[in-house]
């Protein structure tokens, strides 16, 4: 494959950590290979910056390969930047044309607090998971695996709504901060598997109140999250949950 | 000489014999009992949980912002288990001896079988818990095959598996925080163990986000803190992974047992540039169906379309015709890089090699066909309907590939070639996972017990969630029997503070060293040296020159970094250069490792040592042990061996032909 090297400005969002105010810093960063992945990109520049006695740009990334939900950031105006279901970190700079200005910020919601310039705080997920986002079965107590069918278009539908990698672009894109889609999601996951059955009223009540207490705001359908979503979660698992969470507060004991 | 403490008696009944026999707490004693899990990948989530719901009390650390970060979740192919649900043949014994032999006979006999035992277990804890794996349309479990046998005992969820494994066992551990069993620490990084009367008895942890120190008391330590395939710097590793929890504990005392096993895995994504900060995998199971090939003649320029089947060289077909496509990772990388030496190579770089969909695409239309009673299908029809087969097994793969190089690969075949991905060598330890000091055990791929100088694919999923749910839950009680009579001992004691100064002066000198190299640039100097002397192929001269040039590194390293920002706050520059002043230790003990392994086997290739035919030749006689390395002083270490007894299975050399 032939290559284009870039010259391109980046403005990134900057701040020092959760109790400073921030503000937009702009870089130049030149023959940028189109063949580099995003962060990568970002990578030559913090490398510049370090040899040159400036702080480096902090950003959160793991995997790289669009699996862990580590990397995150608003690009343009986007989550995960300009490429339809894609995460930032498979992100390349073939999406961009030499002399483009570039936009960079972190997730922003109050329930996702900053820590340092692009990485925020996701604590909020995980406590949502430890309200009911799970099966209760100890280890050591499974029969065996083949003794309970599970139609394949089942399990296929749950399989499609466990992809969420829980990287919170559903709640950076919405203009509530809605967290509907990551928890509707889980719900989805659970809800069509007969393993998901014994708790699934409870399970839906429990994380939707957590929801609520961590600050998330409240879900108006414009589907922005659904459109942002690196692993295409449908918004039709939001209808699934809300028929599930009406089910289950009507037939509540 | 080491004490791996296998049990007596059969093979087979050697851990139905441990379980019925060994030491038991009670649960009132449990609750008293802190536990500390480092890493919560599938090995040290699914440990974290199966403790906390027997009942002890879990600390859980891990360095991202969540425990559902670990990299077991880019794992994408699959997980083995002998359930031989498919009826072809599959059994305990079998899996046993296909990882054995797929690990060219340097693996442990007894922990094999074991794994093997409690691989059927896995899959339906799994399936209890929620994990949505592929299934037939009959509602059963659908398996696939992967390198390295002959029989389908794969399970998966399309190429994600290790995303909806990782996430069961998160799921789990998130269920035991909400119970108040397991504490968890995230954005922590373990940078010691703290030994008192020689027990591990607690760790020092940094709070990644204040830069804290914290002390925390634990009447045992499980590191479970993944592989340390990131020493070459380009690797299939997230850019987190690390060996710094090993590297300490083996300061500690622990022995590192061979490291010079490390798996390069044969079907990633080819270097683009001098840019490049990490490779992405290509799941093993794209090699069930596509097929791998390279020009005829050398330095063909046409492209892949252009050149017609009779002048393509399908050379694991040609070479391995039992096997074909499906041999062992270390044998078809080698036989790519055979190929790219000898001028065969494709693409701009000349290193890499075709994997080609083209046949299986048209053999999945023509069934598709079949399947819906179109017999006067066209041509293109069979096509459009095989694409879309291909689309439902590895679509997620096929997505990644194109959004990395901007090539369509239904259309053309992909760009392949091997990358650093998985390490067998690890932290020594007996059957019970604990390492030579008392109370310090390492679970999953931080370990280096089950796969010998080769892994088979499917089988590190496997390893962590066996060690995991089923082998840490009894083997730790045996141990903490009897500690239920020593009280817990508080963080002020003095080895505790002595530990935490040692490491608070070490993030100092690292700190005040204020040179001018970034980390970065010399993580990437390390990873040179070691992928050129100690990856696919190694030699005496080599080696030598790598240890050489390793020391020099270290000595440039420490005393021109450069680390930018402040000691007490978020600071990702310090967490980085306190793992890449371990990689770089670690890189010279691995070409030690190598040096003195004067044989070839699985993993390690050492030129001096090759069949006719460049094969690797292994030496029984004189190698059939684990290397387990003691350090003693800076630049040295004192080889320990542990002898392995082959009871049931005969070595031979391996072979796929």
């Amino acid at each position: 494959m032939a290559h284009n090297n870039l010259n391109l400005k980046l403005k990134v969002w900057r701040q020092k950590n959760a109790n400073t105010t921030g503000a937009f810093v702009k870089y130049d960063v030149n023959d940028i290979s189109d063949e580099m992945s995003f962060l990568e990109m970002l990578d030559v520049l913090n490398e510049k910056l370090i040899v040159t006695g400036e702080e480096p740009i902090a950003f959160d990334h793991d995997c790289r390969e669009g699996i862990c939900g580590m990397c995150s950031l608003y690009i343009d105006g986007k989550p995960h930047g300009p490429w339809q279901a894609n995460t930032t970190c498979q992100l390349h700079m073939r999406a961009f044309k030499d002399g483009d200005t570039i936009t960079i910020e972190p997730w922003r919601s109050n329930a996702f607090p900053i820590v340092k310039d692009l990485t925020v705080d996701r604590g909020a997920f995980d406590r949502i998971i430890q309200a009911g986002g799970y099966v209760s079965v100890n280890t050591g107590n499974a029969v065996d695996g083949n003794s309970l069918p599970i139609n394949k278009d089942d399990a296929d539908a749950s399989f499609a709504a466990a992809m969420c990698i829980g990287c919170g672009a559903c709640v950076a894109a919405c203009k509530n901060s809605s967290a509907m889609l990551f928890l509707s999601a889980k719900v989805s996951h659970l809800a069509q598997l007969p393993q998901g059955e014994p708790e699934r009223k409870s399970r839906v009540l429990n994380m939707v109140a957590q929801m609520d207490k961590e600050g998330f705001g409240s879900c108006t359908n414009t589907g922005a999250c659904e459109a942002a979503c690196p692993k295409e979660i449908s918004i039709a698992n939001i209808a699934r949950l809300n028929k599930e969470y009406l089910r289950a507060g009507l037939t509540q004991e | 000489m080491l004490n791996s403490k296998i049990p007596a008696g059969n093979l087979d009944d050697k851990w139905v014999d441990y379980k019925g026999h060994c030491k038991l707490v009670n649960p009132a004693n449990k609750r008293k009992m802190e536990v500390i899990v480092v890493g919560t990948g599938l090995a040290g989530a699914s440990a974290a949980a199966s403790l906390g719901e027997l009942g002890y009390k879990v600390k859980a650390f891990c360095f991202q912002d969540s425990p559902r970060r670990a990299h077991s979740i880019a794992a994408q192919g699959g997980i083995n288990a002998a359930k031989n649900y498919q009826n072809d043949g599959d059994s305990v014994f079998r899996l046993f001896y296909d990882t054995i032999k797929g690990g060219d006979y340097r693996a442990r006999e007894a922990n094999v079988h074991r794994l093997a035992e409690v691989s059927g277990n896995i899959i339906d804890q799994c399936v209890a818990q929620g994990v949505p794996f592929a299934r037939e349309y009959g509602g059963l479990l659908s398996n696939r095959s992967f390198g390295g046998t002959q029989v389908q005992r794969t399970f998966y969820a399309a190429g994600q598996t290790g995303q909806q494994l990782l996430i069961g066992a998160y799921q789990a551990l998130e269920r035991q925080v909400a119970l108040g069993n397991v504490t968890m620490y995230s954005r922590h990084e373990m940078l010691d163990v703290v030994k008192i009367d020689g027990k591990a008895k607690g760790i020092i942890a940094r709070n990644l986000i204040t830069g804290e120190l914290e002390k925390h008391f634990g009447y045992a330590v499980l590191l479970c803190t993944g592989g340390y395939g990131n020493v070459f710097y380009l690797s299939t590793n997230a850019m987190g992974s690390n060996v710094t929890a090993a590297w300490k504990a083996h300061k500690q005392g622990a022995y590192f047992a061979n490291p010079c096993f490390t798996q390069i895995h044969p079907t990633c994504i080819p270097v683009s540039g001098d840019h490049q900060s990490k490779l992405t995998l290509m799941s093993e199971s794209l090699r069930n169906d596509g097929r791998i090939w390279v020009p005829k003649a050398k330095g063909d320029t046409r492209k892949p379309n252009e050149i017609p089947e009779e002048e393509r060289d399908y050379y694991l077909e040609r070479r391995y015709p039992a096997f074909g496509n499906l041999v062992p990772r270390d044998v078809a990388s080698r036989a790519a890089k055979e190929r790219c030496d000898a001028g065969f190579g494709v693409g701009t770089s000349k290193q890499a090699v075709y994997l080609d969909y083209a046949a299986a695409i048209e053999r999945y239309g023509k069934i598709e066909a079949s399947k819906q009673g179109l017999a006067n299908a066209t041509k293109e029809d069979i096509i459009v309907m095989g694409k879309e087969v291909v689309k439902e097994k590895y679509g997620n793969l096929f997505d990644m590939y194109a959004k990395i190089t901007g090539e369509n690969p239904y259309e053309v075949p992909m760009r392949i070639y091997p990358a650093v991905h998985y390490t067998m060598g690890g932290l020594w330890v007996d059957y019970e996972l604990q390492t030579n000091v008392p109370g310090l055990y390492a679970l999953g791929e931080a370990n280096f017990s089950d796969h010998g100088a080769n892994r088979l694919g499917a089988s590190a999923l496997m390893q962590g969630l066996a060690d995991g749910y089923f082998v840490i839950p009894y083997t730790l009680g045996n141990n903490l029997a009897d500690e239920i009579y020593n009280a817990p001992i508080p963080t002020t004691h003095p080895a505790f503070e002595a530990a935490e100064k040692a490491v608070a002066d070490r993030i100092a000198t690292l700190k005040n060293i204020n040179g001018k190299q970034s980390v970065e640039s010399f993580h990437k100097r390390l990873g040179k040296i070691i992928w050129n002397e100690c990856g696919m192929s190694r030699s005496e001269a080599g080696l030598k020159k790598a240890i050489a040039d390793v020391q020099a590194l270290k000595k440039e390293f420490w005393s021109d970094v450069r680390i930018p920002g402040e000691i007490n706050e978020y600071n990702p520059e310090l967490d980085k250069a306190n793992r890449v002043a371990d990689f770089i230790e670690l890189g010279e003990l691995m070409c030690i490792d190598a040096l003195n392994r004067n044989e070839s086997c699985g993993g390690h290739f050492r030129e001096e040592y090759q069949t006719p035919d460049g094969e690797a030749l292994r030496d029984d006689e004189n190698y059939m042990y684990v290397a387990a390395w003691e350090a003693k002083a800076e630049h040295e270490w004192e080889l320990h061996k542990e002898e392995l007894k082959y009871e049931v299975i005969k070595p031979s050399q391996r072979n796929y032909k």
